[in-house]
């Protein structure tokens, strides 16, 4: 299958090694990685920031770049959910139905990674190793705007040498919510606090995640505070072998 | 009588309790720093949390309920005028007196006139975000009418000059042993030996209302739902207080929402199932109580129906944000609410606090009053997942954050904010835009030299790095990954 990579412009830009990651199982699994490189930004920060003009930009160059692609995976959940529940809403508010249109269309072949793992691939062995102590943190928007489930558990479950252990009020949010982190970055402080009191009880050496920015900020505290616990994309885990 | 016909206006300033003194992010602060506050908040919301996800549970239709509730709610907002207007008349017919109030102002004026007139110079009243919304008891202090709550948590909360926290449990920042203290300090007639244990203080509440309830001669209510075909209100409660107040005084006034009728009886069998599981997390509420109009020799002899919209029909007329007005004050969204469960409701100066007062209160007084509300949310999402109705909350405050930004820009506010902004969405439009500002993160890169990671930024970057460390940037990009080691594609 020829699989068109979003990398999202916060893993272009700061986790590059998350993109790699998905490229390198994708292949593994045997299908091709094309990288549209006029892609730049879903415009998620501009739309949930309440700037809706400059988002309505990006939307419409989003849907440009990938509206010849067949599948479209990003190593992200909060991204493909704005691509799937905001786009052709926001362009539909904008009067612009043809942008609408695009969008969905857009948005109706576009998956989050282990999304497009287990319901479009159908495999949940992706032939990964690492022998490290992990717990999983579902991300708002991977949990509740895509509703992604138990697949990246199954994902790592199934993963070899892994020891995957449950982390306490897993579903709570973690704080960061794109500008929130900074706009109220004392609640966002005090969110991240539990989060991280939750990770370290689990002694888990490393945390892993469907989203990079939700992880810079977990991770962000976890180094801050020198806890000892990695912050890994769950793309890293799986293209990971022995 | 004149007609009029402007534009909806919205709740007035200067009356109620609508806005708080303080932006939310600095009022947050103060809460945030208080360990008894994150203490008694936390528990409380765990425990109705874990109670509400078990009797939701139960129910193998709730799903449906929710769309049901959802739809009753759309499509009695969609004509909400013909059904006032049915309610007022079959009000009439039975007996009662229907008002109208514009706002915040004309309700304050119609109650006060009506307990003159009924020569009372107390009230007692049934817990009620309405009343609480319009500032009735400071409006009736002034006219020298004592207003004495009978819900015990409002009592706890009038007894300590303190504000409401929550929509359901109004006193849920406040543990038994500061319960305790308030009533020792407050009740006159309180037994000196009280002890923090729940029936004690129960107890002593009881003995307190009880000569309240059998002297009043003027009852002040609020109403969870009016059913228009017959004129019926209805109130719904855990503690039987709200119907003493109901059926023993001679006169009833009730403050209702102009958004919290259902057409029909059929209608309300869908919300009073939805309500209570929602809001206490019980199956059933202990009391229902409804009422239809005026019955010889029974209950209240006088009945005033005040119908109150102070913002109401501005929030009617925005498509988006309208849904707001289908909420039923269960407060389940913000039992859920990680930034509700760590601010507590102080935080957001509203009487309507957590998810649905960041979307409700800026809509009913204009959102430059209350604008630092719809940022008051990570949009986790797990409000919309728990709302009886299927408010979805996240869009809402999304949609009013585009308000708030257009209107600034309007009223040509800049700020350092919308021009970064700008900015970005003009370099991120184009591709060749993107590439060059991705050259910038060379900076970076020098400023995480040393440790690996950057530990201080300068403002307003310093609000992120205050408590996390920002990865240093790498050598290269993605795409100049990609480009290096597979050409173009």
């Amino acid at each position: 299958m020829r699989v068109a990579l979003f990398i999202t412009c916060l893993a272009d830009a700061l986790f590059p090694s998350v993109g790699q990651a998905t490229v390198s199982l994708l292949e593994r699994l045997g299908h091709e990685v094309v990288f549209p490189e006029d892609q730049t930004c879903c415009g998620q920060m501009h739309i949930n920031t309440g700037y809706r003009r400059e988002g309505l930009r990006l939307i419409r160059h989003h849907t440009e770049v990938f509206s010849g692609s067949d599948a479209i995976v990003a190593p992200s959940g909060s991204c493909v959910g704005s691509v799937r529940h905001q786009h052709a809403e926001m362009a539909r508010r904008a009067g612009d139905d043809a942008l609408a249109a695009a969008a969905e269309g857009v948005a109706a072949r576009t998956y989050e990674l282990s999304e497009f793992l287990v319901d479009v691939l159908g495999v949940t062995d992706v032939g990964a190793y690492y022998p490290h102590r992990v717990t999983y943190h579902p991300t708002c928007h991977s949990l509740r705007l895509l509703r992604v489930g138990d697949r990246p558990l199954r994902l790592l479950r199934a993963v070899r040498g892994i020891d995957l252990v449950e982390l306490p009020a897993a579903e709570e949010c973690c704080g960061f919510g794109g500008t929130f982190a900074v706009k109220n970055a004392e609640v966002s402080t005090a969110m991240l606090a539990d989060k991280m009191r939750h990770i370290t009880s689990t002694g888990a050496d490393v945390l892993t995640a469907g989203d990079s920015s939700c992880l810079m900020h977990i991770g962000g505290g976890l180094t801050r505070l020198r806890a000892g616990t990695r912050s890994v994309h769950l793309a890293e885990i799986l293209a990971a072998t022995a | 009588m004149t007609t009029f016909l402007g534009m909806p206006s919205y709740a007035p300033r200067g009356v109620g309790a609508l806005r708080g003194f303080d932006l939310f992010p600095a009022a947050a602060r103060e809460a945030l720093g208080n360990a008894q506050l994150r203490r008694n908040l936390g528990h409380a919301t765990a425990t109705i949390r874990a109670k509400r996800a078990a009797v939701v549970g139960e129910v193998a239709d709730w799903e449906e309920l929710r769309l049901a509730g959802e739809a009753i709610k759309a499509v009695t907002m969609a004509r909400l005028d013909e059904h006032l207007v049915r309610l007022e008349r079959e009000v009439t017919e039975r007996g009662g007196t229907v008002h109208w109030a514009r706002d915040a102002n004309e309700a304050n004026r119609i109650v006060t006139d009506l307990v003159r007139a009924a020569g009372a110079d107390e009230v007692v009243k049934v817990k009620s975000m309405a009343t609480q919304e319009i500032g009735l008891n400071e409006a009736l202090a002034e006219a020298g009418i004592a207003a004495w709550e009978t819900d015990l948590a409002e009592l706890i909360v009038q007894l300590g000059h303190d504000r409401p926290s929550h929509i359901l449990v109004p006193a849920i920042h406040r543990n038994r042993s500061e319960i305790r203290e308030i009533f020792l300090r407050e009740m006159s007639d309180v037994d000196p030996g009280l002890t923090d244990e729940p029936r004690q203080l129960a107890m002593a509440a009881r003995a307190h209302l009880r000569r309240k309830f059998l002297t009043a001669k003027v009852a002040v209510s609020g109403a969870n739902f009016a059913v228009a075909e017959t004129g019926t209100l209805a109130v719904v409660e855990s503690e039987g207080n709200g119907r003493m107040c109901l059926t023993l005084p001679q006169t009833l006034i009730t403050v209702m929402g102009i958004e919290k009728l259902v057409p029909t009886w059929r209608d309300l069998e869908v919300f009073l199932q939805l309500l209570p599981r929602s809001s206490t997390g019980e199956r059933m509420n202990p009391y229902t109580s409804l009422w239809t109009g005026v019955t010889p020799g029974d209950g209240p002899q006088t009945f005033h129906l005040v119908l109150l919209d102070n913002g109401r029909t501005a929030v009617l007329s925005d498509e988006v944000g309208r849904a707001a007005l289908h909420c039923i004050r269960c407060s389940a969204c913000l039992n859920v609410c990680p930034v509700y469960e760590r601010t507590g409701g102080h935080a957001y100066g509203s009487v309507y606090p957590g998810p649905i007062g960041a979307i409700l209160s800026p809509q009913l007084t204009g959102i430059e009053d209350n604008a630092s509300l719809p940022y008051a949310s990570s949009l986790c999402g797990a409000c919309y997942d728990v709302c009886p109705v299927r408010i979805d909350i996240p869009t809402i405050l999304v949609h009013l954050r585009g308000r708030h930004v257009e209107e600034r820009s309007r009223r040509r506010l800049p700020s350092p904010e919308a021009v970064t902004m700008a900015a970005a969405g003009w370099t991120m439009a184009r591709p060749a835009r993107f590439r060059g500002a991705e050259r910038l993160l060379r900076v970076g890169r020098v400023l995480g030299r040393r440790r690996g990671r950057i530990g201080a930024l300068p403002p307003p970057l310093s609000a992120w790095t205050a408590s996390r460390d920002l990865p240093r940037p790498p050598s290269e990009t993605f795409r100049q990954w990609w480009r290096r080691t597979r050409g173009t594609s």
